[in-house]
């Protein structure tokens, strides 16, 4: 395309430009509800256009989560099936079987009207570990341990300009873990002075609202074992636990960044013979 | 234009026997085929096409995503979640659907931007534009309630702040906002109208969006230059010129939204939509989509709260009579200088604006909402009437052929090989 008039040029720069700043909008948009929180990029298997889950990592979060913060955190949107699902953490069906099998579930009524426990298949639900949210409430000092099946995704924060626009071409999607990783290693006990502790929170600068959060720090040192040699480290436990809670939020991200690559390489072929067709036709006529 | 003679000529008996009965194949042959387009248009007027096919994918997309969905304060959250993880291919819909929404608006923004750039409201396109501004209004409904429909937070917040501007009208506000709730807050009943009317409203904007066509199709397209078209040389049949530009266009389109879909697909949306809505939390800031956010910086920068939602529909209200406001006998900004800089300062204030909408209402922001939302209407009242009558414009071409080919159009034909000119469509 040879353009006639400068002005069309500059047009379509400068309408290419806006509409960048415009798309960035929706991220200050975005950002703003998470405080002016800041949180450290931490490198992430599913990150990027090829982004995959680390299987052993998956299983190691899912450790960390049924031995430790299935205590207090519900995972309501999860099945036991999708824990052998495509993308996921991998486990066989005879696996989740078992996983699923240790838990009792309410079933009923039957014939007879009674309700009766059985043991969990894989179409059940994970238990919560609360009745309902009342009684969360009440044994956590008012404040409900959040469910985890969306966290990953219900947490951002504050990227700020110019980085939002960045984040466009970074794809960078994966402020919810980083959050989670801050927080779960973001604990501290040196509490600056002008900050005063309300009696049963802790402090931990990396908390979306505040710096004093209902949940003791729930990690440590050598707390669970793991069978793969990683590392029994806060650090370790907090990074493995936060990549679960990705999947959890997000069991489809493999397959559809996968798909994604292959939509773009047709799209831009597509584009490229098209762009070829539109010079033959306007070869022979100016424009 | 309206004067274009059809040049439909069926082929085989079966078309000439539909043609005599309901000639919608000449219809479609006239408006898409031989229908004569400025030969200058640029790229920044593709975006109208691309359009039409965002609704289209709006359209089946929401389709299938409305056999999944349930329009229930209880179910409503967890059944898009069912979407996402269990549905077929439901994350899929449900992310080309939401990004599509913000896809729309991009589209629809640089195709209002590309019509002020070039003066496409001036007569006799007064009421082209006014549909583009009624199908603007029809697409911000759509996209509010259709926000709403997850039952996230930022639905629910943002749906009791929108509904609630309502209340500003004196005496009967608090009735109305009842009378949109369908109850004392927003609630079931409220969920489950706007799911109907996300439903419906997408259809008017397809009404909308023909009688949009059938005025450009009577006036004609503008073109960069401005200048009407004034003889066979001016134009390029739609079909292949117009078809293949537009298809490239779209296609590139489409290499960002699926760059969002598929890599980036909360990028444009707001991580408190997947917490549950609930009526006792208010979030921290509540903010609406970004393409709101302009609309919403105006709305925050009048203190009193009738004024305020005055003056946001005012800022649409205006755009209405625009074509009155601008009183240039000259259309296109490359030959108004004056206006040429005026129309980027109008589109970094609207920027400005955007982002002052997501920051919170307090300090500074406020201050810098108001200079920028008196800007943004004295761009239309006081600089667009007087720019008209003081604006030294540059020199008109004679005609569009005289722009493209440097010559006064007296050999016009020789822009085209003899052929290519008199049935092009039919060529190779």
């Amino acid at each position: 395309m040879r353009f006639k008039d400068n002005t069309m040029t500059t047009f379509l720069t400068k309408t290419v430009a806006t509409a960048t700043l415009i798309v960035g909008m929706a991220f200050s948009g975005a950002a703003i509800a998470a405080s002016e929180l800041h949180v450290e990029e931490q490198d992430w298997s599913f990150a990027g256009p090829f982004g995959k889950f680390d299987q052993a990592q998956l299983q190691r979060g899912f450790q960390i989560y049924t031995e430790n913060c299935s205590a207090c955190h519900s995972l309501n949107l999860l099945s036991f099936r999708n824990l052998m699902q495509e993308g996921g953490p991998g486990f066989s069906e005879a696996e989740v079987r078992a996983i699923a099998a240790e838990v009792s579930v309410l079933d009923g009524p039957d014939s007879d009207g009674e309700m009766f426990d059985r043991p969990g298949r894989l179409a059940d639900r994970f238990p919560s570990p609360w009745a309902n949210e009342e009684q969360g409430r009440a044994s956590n000092n008012g404040a409900y341990p959040p469910d985890f099946s969306l966290l990953a995704k219900a947490r951002a924060a504050t990227r700020g300009f110019p980085t939002f626009v960045f984040d466009i071409f970074t794809q960078y999607q994966e402020s919810g873990p980083d959050y989670i990783y801050g927080l779960l290693t973001g604990y501290s006990a040196d509490v600056p002075a002008d900050v005063e502790m309300l009696p049963g929170l802790n402090y931990n600068p990396h908390y979306i609202s505040g710096v004093q959060i209902a949940m003791a720090p729930p990690l440590s040192a050598d707390q669970h074992e793991y069978s793969d040699g990683s590392p029994q480290t806060v650090d370790q436990y907090a990074r493995d636990v936060a990549a679960f809670m990705m999947w959890a939020a997000e069991p489809h991200l493999v397959e559809r960044k996968a798909m994604g690559f292959r939509v773009l390489i047709f799209l831009l072929i597509f584009a490229g013979l098209l762009y070829l067709t539109k010079r033959k036709v306007f070869a022979s006529v100016k424009h | 234009m309206s004067g274009h003679s059809s040049s439909y000529d069926p082929q085989n008996g079966v078309m000439k026997w539909l043609d005599a009965r309901l000639p919608l194949p000449r219809l479609v042959h006239d408006s898409f085929v031989s229908y004569p387009v400025p030969r200058n248009l640029n790229y920044a007027y593709t975006f109208g096409g691309m359009l039409s096919i965002m609704l289209v994918v709006q359209i089946i997309t929401g389709v299938v995503l409305a056999m999944h969905y349930v329009a229930s304060a209880d179910a409503a959250f967890n059944s898009v979640e069912h979407i996402m993880r269990d549905v077929n291919y439901g994350w899929l819909l449900r992310y080309v659907h939401t990004n599509g929404a913000s896809m729309f608006f991009i589209a629809v923004y640089v195709h209002i931007f590309r019509g002020l750039y070039y003066g496409s409201y001036k007569e006799p396109r007064e009421v082209l534009w006014i549909l583009g501004v009624v199908i603007f209004l029809l697409m911000m409904a759509t996209a509010f309630m259709g926000y709403v429909l997850p039952w996230g937070q930022m639905s629910f917040w943002g749906a009791t702040v929108i509904t609630n501007l309502f209340s500003a009208i004196p005496l009967v506000g608090e009735s109305i906002v009842t009378w949109l709730w369908g109850g004392f807050s927003v609630d079931q009943p409220t969920l489950n109208r706007f799911f109907s009317l996300h439903y419906l409203l997408p259809f008017m904007i397809a009404g909308v969006v023909i009688l949009h066509v059938w005025a450009l199709h009577v006036t004609g397209q503008t073109n960069p230059t401005g200048v009407e078209v004034k003889q066979k040389s001016d134009t390029l049949p739609f079909t292949p010129y117009a078809t293949i530009k537009d298809a490239f266009a779209l296609v590139v389109f489409f290499v960002v939204y699926a760059w969002f879909v598929f890599y980036l697909p909360n990028f444009m949306g707001h991580p408190d939509n997947y917490i549950p809505a609930n009526p006792l939390v208010t979030p921290a800031h509540i903010v609406p989509e970004w393409y709101f956010l302009p609309f919403y910086a105006i709305l925050r920068a009048v203190p009193d709260k009738l004024g305020g939602v005055l003056l946001m529909f005012g800022s649409i209200a205006v755009l209405f009579v625009l074509p009155w406001l601008d009183t240039s006998k000259v259309r296109s900004a490359s030959y108004r200088p004056t206006y040429r800089a005026f129309f980027w300062v109008f589109v970094v204030v609207a920027i400005v604006l955007g982002w002052l909408g997501s920051k919170p209402a307090e300090g500074g922001y406020v201050i810098a909402s108001r200079i920028f939302t008196a800007y943004y209407f004295a761009h239309f009242l006081i600089l667009l009437p007087l720019l008209g009558i003081f604006e030294k414009t540059k020199p008109l071409p004679g005609s569009i052929t005289e722009s493209v080919l440097g010559d006064g159009g007296s050999k016009g034909g020789s822009a085209m090989p003899s052929g290519a000119a008199a049935s092009p469509e039919t060529k190779g």
